[in-house]
């Protein structure tokens, strides 16, 4: 379980993340949303520690990320797998040696051992015979896959993505719903997806947090979005409808 | 005021760059692959500069000093030494800041802006060592021994240039070469052209490393790798010659 207490943000004087407070459960796929600008990923990119917030605690099952030295913060990092929204996948390796990067980094594997393991984890994400393809020999759908290819690499216990569907037609937009949905309960991770597609809320979400101007404006299950009464959230969902 | 933020964010990023490779075999690789890249990939342009920095040198020296009381030899013996302690460690380097320092600035840049440092440091990995520390070593390393081609090259140019035009024989070079020759003044070159392969890698992967935005954005980090480079060359040539010579 990650717990997020009262982070704020400010850059340049300005404040992007007001104390915002919450919980991700183990297991569940939890999904940040928010308008453009809302500040979702500051607040991803505070909980991995690639940026350092003003004020606040993050906590990994007891472990408070925030007041860790950098090694301790190294370790945990190391439990962490990450979804970019560009994905980021080194282009100057292939697809095989991105997903074998962390093992060969952090593994005592062998090359037969980390080659099985990169095997492995390409046909999770139902991507398998592109180990030799570099990231800019694949489409945008295959780098989304592979990027969650590295994620799981490792035995992470959590899975951040930023907006894993951006840029993605429909089609592939829900192929990669449903794989990140089915890795998190087959791996039972937490899982902490930043998404303004509410389809994807709709179609994976458990739990849900909606932040709205730094704040965190309304949390609950995916169940009650449509009845919970909140103007700003109604207002979003009903936007996200007719865009 | 900015220049001393920057200057100590540069010191910064050289404490936290040189830390333990996260793991030996990674690091041995990655420095080999540098390796090439700064010193087999820098070979062709280090030599055509070398060759005709000392044909050039020679045909110049040659022209100011025409006069029966300057032997022949002397000749050589000028471009020789000029060219070991001055031309070849200083200007090659200079082309390197160039060739070499805007390729360190872009490559990184072009990660930071397209998130592949953030991954590398959401992998927990310490991205500053992981990319600047095989690089630097790889300079290090090669660029002492592409500055020893270059003084080879340029003597090389110089002898073929007095043969060709008919200022001197080769004999006569080499002659002046050897007369004047002092071990020192090779120890002198080595060092400068270690100092200058630091300054221009790190100060390369500092300004890549630290970019932010996009592809304009690169480009810029790209050429101030460059400039700062050449300026700090030029400042540390000054202060080498100073306190050795």
């Amino acid at each position: 379980m990650i717990e997020v207490r009262d982070i704020r943000k400010s850059f340049d004087g300005v404040e992007i993340l007001k104390g915002i407070s919450t919980k991700f459960e183990a297991g569940k796929t939890n999904l940040v949303i928010g308008a453009s600008g809302s500040g979702k990923s500051v607040l991803m990119k505070c909980m991995v520690g690639l940026i350092e917030p003003t004020e606040g605690h993050i906590v990994y099952d007891n472990r408070d990320f925030t007041n860790l030295s950098y090694k301790e913060m190294r370790d945990v990092r190391r439990e962490i797998g990450m979804l970019f929204q560009g994905t980021a996948l080194f282009d100057s390796l292939t697809v095989e040696q991105n997903v074998e990067f962390a093992i060969k980094m952090f593994t005592k594997m062998t090359p037969a051992e980390r080659h099985d393991r990169v095997n492995f984890c390409l046909e999770q994400v139902n991507l398998p015979g592109v180990n030799d393809k570099f990231p800019a020999e694949i489409s945008g759908g295959m780098k989304k896959r592979v990027g969650i290819a590295r994620a799981i690499a490792l035995d992470i216990k959590y899975l951040f993505c930023d907006e894993p569907n951006s840029g993605l037609d429909p089609v592939t937009s829900r192929v990669i719903d449903e794989l990140l949905k089915q890795i998190t309960e087959e791996f039972n991770i937490t899982t902490i997806i930043n998404t303004h597609d509410m389809k994807t809320v709709f179609d994976i979400g458990d739990d849900v947090i909606f932040i709205f101007e730094g704040s965190n404006e309304w949390q609950g299950k995916v169940r009650d979005i449509n009845t919970c009464g909140n103007e700003k959230l109604t207002k979003f969902i009903q936007a996200s409808y007719f865009k | 005021m900015k220049f001393f933020y920057e200057f100590g964010k540069y010191l910064m990023f050289l404490k936290s760059m040189f830390s333990r490779p996260e793991k030996m075999s990674v690091f041995i690789d990655r420095t080999l692959i540098e390796m090439n890249n700064i010193g087999v990939g820098s070979l062709t342009i280090v030599a055509i500069i070398a060759f005709f920095q000392g044909a050039v040198t020679t045909l110049q020296i040659a022209y100011q000093l025409i006069s029966p009381l300057v032997s022949n030899p002397t000749i050589g013996s000028i471009v020789s030494d000029s060219s070991m302690l001055e031309l070849a460690p200083t200007i090659t380097c200079l082309v390197l800041a160039g060739k070499v320092g805007s390729h360190i600035a872009s490559e990184i840049g072009t990660m930071r802006v397209s998130e592949q440092i953030d991954a590398l440091e959401v992998m927990g990995i310490n991205s500053s060592s992981y990319l600047a520390l095989p690089k630097i070593t790889a300079g290090i390393i090669m660029i002492p021994m592409l500055v020893i081609i270059s003084i080879f090259l340029s003597n090389l140019g110089g002898i073929i240039a007095g043969e060709a035009t008919g200022i001197l024989t080769s004999q006569e070079y080499l002659q002046g070469a050897r007369e004047s020759f002092l071990p020192y003044n090779l120890f002198f070159s080595i060092v400068k052209a270690f100092t200058y392969a630091f300054i221009i890698t790190s100060i390369s992967s500092f300004q890549g490393y630290f970019t932010s935005g996009g592809a304009l954005e690169v480009g810029s980090s790209s050429t101030k790798a460059v400039v700062y480079s050449a300026v700090a060359i030029l400042f540390a040539d000054y202060i080498l010659a100073q306190l050795m010579l």
